[in-house]
């Protein structure tokens, strides 16, 4: 099991620096083909490149430091006891802990919600680890300004919110006719 | 190197040394993990990087507006919106490509919807999302996210 993993591990990294090789050589030519390109296109990728490097080594190591501090444990003792607005916010920020990609949130989201929390929190909690990690922030930060990023975020903020209400009337509305249906 | 830069390193820095004084073992284990996923996504950064270099050297700004510009009006944002749902790259990696359209001529409607989009809908991890929370949740609140979506682009426009 541990063996498949580190070969389908192997493949991955054997495809990502194959796509580098292809996207340089695409490049390469492009320049020898448009000489008067080579500047802008050098200095351009040169620039976004050492904006990259100077955060990217921060942003990986605080990624690091909440996946191993906050575990799954937490996330569930605290999420799922919560409700109201405290509830709302507590969700926001547990999602908003850099603690894993999306995918590990879904099994999270389905245990807590068997175990009858309410579907609003959850959802805001799945958006919230969807888009408002706080690196992610941090990045948006520095590459489109403070204005856009504070911006889009208390907009994402509302905008979750009302959405996770809506979807819970949506699906207790739902349950409610078909438990009507079922009892017809 | 500007004051974010400087900002977001001296944050994690005190993180760091908080974190070290409170458990070695656990700040080792972060460390490691940080390197493994650096390494993991340095490749697809290079890519980025390299196409927005070509992108800006090439494709020039009046065509990049024609499609994702203020002119390119409800469908050029629907059609920004759509690409980021589909596509499945890094929200760490799309700022900096969303950076670079903006430079060149995008609107901030367009850039917005792309962000958003990007990272709050996944299709790739759509029939997982299915699997764990059912298809009503999944498919609403993915539908749902683009909708909400173009309308934060539209609020992000007309304010910035």
């Amino acid at each position: 099991m541990r063996k498949d993993m580190k070969e389908k591990q192997k493949k991955v990294i054997l495809r990502d620096w194959g796509l580098v090789s292809i996207t340089l050589i695409i490049m390469i030519t492009l320049l020898s083909v448009f000489p008067e390109k080579q500047e802008v296109v050098i200095t351009t990728s040169w620039k976004f490149f050492i904006e990259m490097i100077w955060i990217l080594p921060a942003v990986m190591v605080l990624m690091g430091l909440f996946a191993v501090w906050v575990s799954k444990e937490t996330i569930v003792k605290y999420l799922g006891k919560t409700s109201g607005i405290r509830g709302i916010f507590l969700a926001i920020f547990l999602g908003a802990l850099p603690t894993g990609p999306l995918y590990v949130a879904f099994p999270i989201a389905a245990g807590l919600i068997k175990k009858g929390a309410r579907i609003s929190n959850i959802l805001i909690f799945l958006s919230a680890w969807a888009c408002i990690k706080i690196p992610q922030e941090m990045v948006e930060l520095q590459f489109l300004g403070a204005k856009f990023m504070a911006l889009r975020l208390v907009l994402t903020i509302v905008f979750v919110i009302i959405m996770g209400v809506f979807i819970e009337q949506v699906i207790e509305w739902s349950d409610k006719k078909t438990v009507k249906n079922a009892e017809l | 190197m500007n004051s974010t830069t400087i900002f977001i390193n001296i944050f994690t820095m005190s993180c760091l040394i908080f974190a070290f004084i409170k458990d070695r073992a656990k700040t080792k284990r972060s460390l490691i993990l940080a390197v493994k996923s650096f390494f993991r996504i340095i490749p697809t950064v290079l890519i980025i990087i390299i196409l927005i270099g070509l992108l800006l050297g090439f494709v020039p700004s009046s065509e990049i507006s024609k499609i994702v510009g203020e002119q390119s009006g409800v469908g050029g944002v629907i059609l920004v919106a759509l690409f980021g749902a589909i596509l499945h790259i890094p929200a760490l990696i799309s700022f900096p490509l969303a950076a670079s359209l903006l430079k060149s001529g995008a609107s901030i409607v367009a850039v917005a919807a792309f962000i958003t989009t990007l990272t709050m809908i996944g299709t790739v991890t759509l029939p997982l999302e299915i699997k764990e929370l059912g298809k009503k949740i999944a498919l609403l609140r993915n539908g749902i996210s683009f909708i909400i979506a173009i309308i934060i682009a539209f609020i992000m426009g007309a304010i910035l």
